[in-house]
């Protein structure tokens, strides 16, 4: 498994992964596996043990995932890591450091070179909306700077 | 350079996101070819470009936000017709243009060349909020309350590469008007917006959602009546975001949103939203009056400015002319200044393609807008152009101009004013071809002395239940229907998208093809022959019900 840091937090290696259900019986367990039809507020009671949720991507087109980590950092103000999983692009490495994820296991196939995914994090100078990072305005309108 | 009338100038941080997104569709293009990305992985990222897969061809959809385009794009738009198409482009019911012979390869240098204009193709499909439409009249009709295209450029950049809502259940259209005469069929959108002023003199604003046609056409239901200004945005996250949590994404077609809205009732999705909202950090998502007033500071306003006489001069150039004044009578609309007009120009000529322009009538509609309007074109959601500012004093001048490259047809609201698909002849979906039926409809009733007799009646043709023809929305609707390898068409009456929007109901079993353009005379006479006083189709219609209608569509089948 091979991880990719999108933003400033170093990813960490956790040797228990749980999931959602498994979670009320492991004390020991510091991660958990969202699924992408699983409710983040399940992992609420557990917040202050966490230290990673993984979000599991079933395919790329499946955008439950970004709305997840959103969730976490701004419903539940999750601080640990997030990272995504699964069948996820390089072409979706800044919308997902944008909401919030920290970290990905990078594809097994070529979506997985690491160069696609650092290049695509510096692809846009601006973006056009708030994202839970804090990205500074750029003039009076909606732009924000893309931190890279 | 000076601001241009009716749409938002870019700036350098504008073109340099704009040339950032070419370079990626670029590599993009590339990882595809060496094998890197899938097809199944390329097509959602090429359409999110503009980019599909047609019967015969690559298609480009090009985005004109707000359907408002300068005089300088619109020229731009005929060269590409004319280098990388054969010499045509086809404006859609979401006021976009659309090239339909596009080779992949060519296509970053086409987006390079929008560029240089400001235009571009991002999401003008997939599965991600796609372009804002807005009233075809804004800023200009009498009887708008507040001009929406501020607010429509604000939602185009806010929903530009959203980091969230780019992997949705499925596509997502948003509309906005400011009148309270619906022009932008609000209730048949993701969600439709009506802006009407606030006490504060900010507007607020009337939210629908889970409006849509397609195969399962439902009419929007009001989600908030009075929703202000600095929540607009965060009350569209939310919004979107229920969506994307929720909405289905096990079938594409129960993905859309109005599904969702059905299956929980329009009580539990307000519920959602405001649970959302009870959560968010709003002061994070304000929309700022700050931020407005920026985005509102890169619209020029039209100085306008006519002879105290324009009035005048064209009530008597009217009378001198009957055929001009027919024209004016169908094609023109009320400006809130007194020495203006707004006029509508048919791309519907008898016979043609709904929505179809040569390369050499683009160039022409360019140069008569810098001319007439300010330089300032609009594409309406009906597939035609308006020019919004026209001194009234020159509106012949204008209307002898379009004659001369074959655009002064007198049907807008008309029964020639057809709106139709690409159909079987472009589409990979279609199981009919809408060109053809339009085309003999559009003969059949060529008189303008006649359409103007048969008054206000909309036709739709859609050539699959997929809709895009809005068949559903017409006051006669048409669908066509695949039988056993012959084209038949389904006919339905009393759709329509304006105030009081309503779903046709269909007449009787399908027609076949050659049959279906006598039937729709027999329809339209049933009607002539029954009016009352001024009462229009849909009038007719309403007071004796179908049976009529029906009857008279399947006298001698």
């Amino acid at each position: 498994m091979k991880l990719f840091e999108l933003g400033e937090r170093t990813a960490q290696v956790h040797d228990v992964l749980v999931t959602v259900t498994e979670l009320a019986d492991r004390d020991d367990a510091r991660a958990v596996l969202l699924e992408s039809a699983d409710d983040p507020a399940l992992v609420k009671p557990y917040l202050n043990r966490l230290e990673l949720v993984v979000l599991r991507f079933p395919i790329f087109r499946d955008g439950r995932g970004f709305t997840q980590a959103r969730e976490l950092r701004e419903y539940l103000r999750f601080s640990g890591e997030i990272r995504a999983e699964g069948h996820i692009l390089p072409d979706q490495a800044a919308f997902l450091r944008r909401c919030g994820v920290d970290s990905v296991v990078l594809p097994k196939n070529g979506n997985g070179d690491p160069a696609l995914w650092e290049k695509q994090l510096r692809q846009f100078p601006v973006a056009y909306q708030r994202s839970v990072l804090p990205e500074r305005s750029v003039g009076p309108g909606l732009r924000v700077e893309e931190a890279s | 350079m000076s601001l241009p009338v009716g749409h938002y100038q870019y700036d350098r941080i504008d073109r340099d996101f704009l040339q950032a997104r070419i370079a990626e569709f670029e590599g993009q293009v590339q990882r595809r070819l060496d094998g890197t990305l899938s097809e199944d992985e390329f097509k959602p990222l090429r359409l999110m470009n503009g980019l599909y897969l047609q019967l015969h061809a690559y298609m480009l959809r090009v985005a004109i936000p707000y359907g408002i385009l300068d005089s300088r794009q619109l020229r731009r738009l005929g060269e590409i017709a004319r280098r990388y198409d054969r010499d045509y482009g086809h404006f859609t019911t979401r006021q976009n243009i659309q090239f339909n012979w596009i080779r992949l390869e060519d296509t970053p240098a086409i987006l390079r060349e929008l560029a240089e204009v400001d235009m571009h193709a991002i999401q003008t499909s997939g599965n991600c909020i796609r372009n804002v439409t807005a009233d075809e009249y804004a800023g200009a009709a009498a009887d708008e309350l507040v001009d929406p295209r501020v607010h429509a450029e604000i939602l185009r950049q806010w929903s530009t590469l959203h980091p969230e809502f780019t992997f949705l259940p499925r596509k997502f259209k948003i509309a906005i008007s400011g009148s309270p005469n619906d022009r932008v069929a609000a209730r048949f959108h993701d969600i439709g917006i009506l802006a009407r002023p606030g006490e504060d003199g900010a507007p607020v604003f009337r939210i629908f959602v889970g409006g849509g046609l397609g195969r399962t056409p439902i009419i929007g239901e009001e989600l908030f009546d009075s929703v202000r200004e600095e929540h607009l945005l965060a009350t569209l996250e939310a919004i979107v975001r229920v969506y994307n949590a929720h909405g289905r994404r096990d079938n594409i077609y129960k993905a859309r949103i109005k599904i969702l809205v059905q299956a929980i009732g329009v009580e539990a999705y307000r519920e959602a939203v405001e649970a959302e909202l009870a959560q968010m950090n709003l002061e994070r998502y304000r929309l700022t009056p700050e931020a407005v007033a920026a985005i509102r500071s890169r619209f020029a306003v039209p100085l306008l400015e006519a002879p105290a006489d324009a009035d005048a001069v064209l009530a008597e150039q009217r009378r001198a002319d009957p055929i001009f004044d027919r024209w004016v009578r169908s094609n023109t609309h009320v400006h809130r200044d007194p020495g203006h007009i707004i006029a509508t120009i048919s791309l519907k000529p008898a016979g043609g393609i709904p929505g179809d322009a040569t390369s050499a009538q683009i160039g022409r509609l360019a140069d008569l807008a810098d001319a007439y309007s300010f330089g300032e074109i609009r594409i309406t959601h009906l597939q035609n152009v308006v020019l919004g500012h026209v001194r009234k004093d020159r509106l012949r001048d204008l209307w002898l101009g379009l004659a001369e490259v074959g655009l002064a047809e007198a049907n807008i609201g008309l029964i020639g004013d057809i709106v139709a698909c690409p159909g079987l002849d472009y589409c990979a979906l279609a199981n009919a071809r809408s060109i053809p039926i339009a085309q003999k409809l559009g003969a059949r009733f060529a008189d303008t002395a006649l359409q103007a007799e048969i008054g206000a009646l909309r036709i739709n043709i859609s050539g699959c239940i997929n809709a895009c023809g809005h068949h559903h929305a017409g006051h006669i609707g048409l669908l066509g229907v695949d039988k056993r390898g012959e084209e038949f068409f389904q006919l339905t009456v009393g759709g329509r998208a304006e105030n009081g929007a309503a779903i046709g109901t269909i007449l009787g079993a399908a027609l076949p093809e050659d049959e279906t353009v006598d039937a729709i005379a027999r329809l339209v006479d049933c009607y002539l022959g029954r009016r009352e006083g001024g009462e229009t189709f849909l009038d007719t219609l309403t007071r004796l019900g179908h049976e009529p209608f029906r009857e008279a569509a399947y006298e001698t089948v």
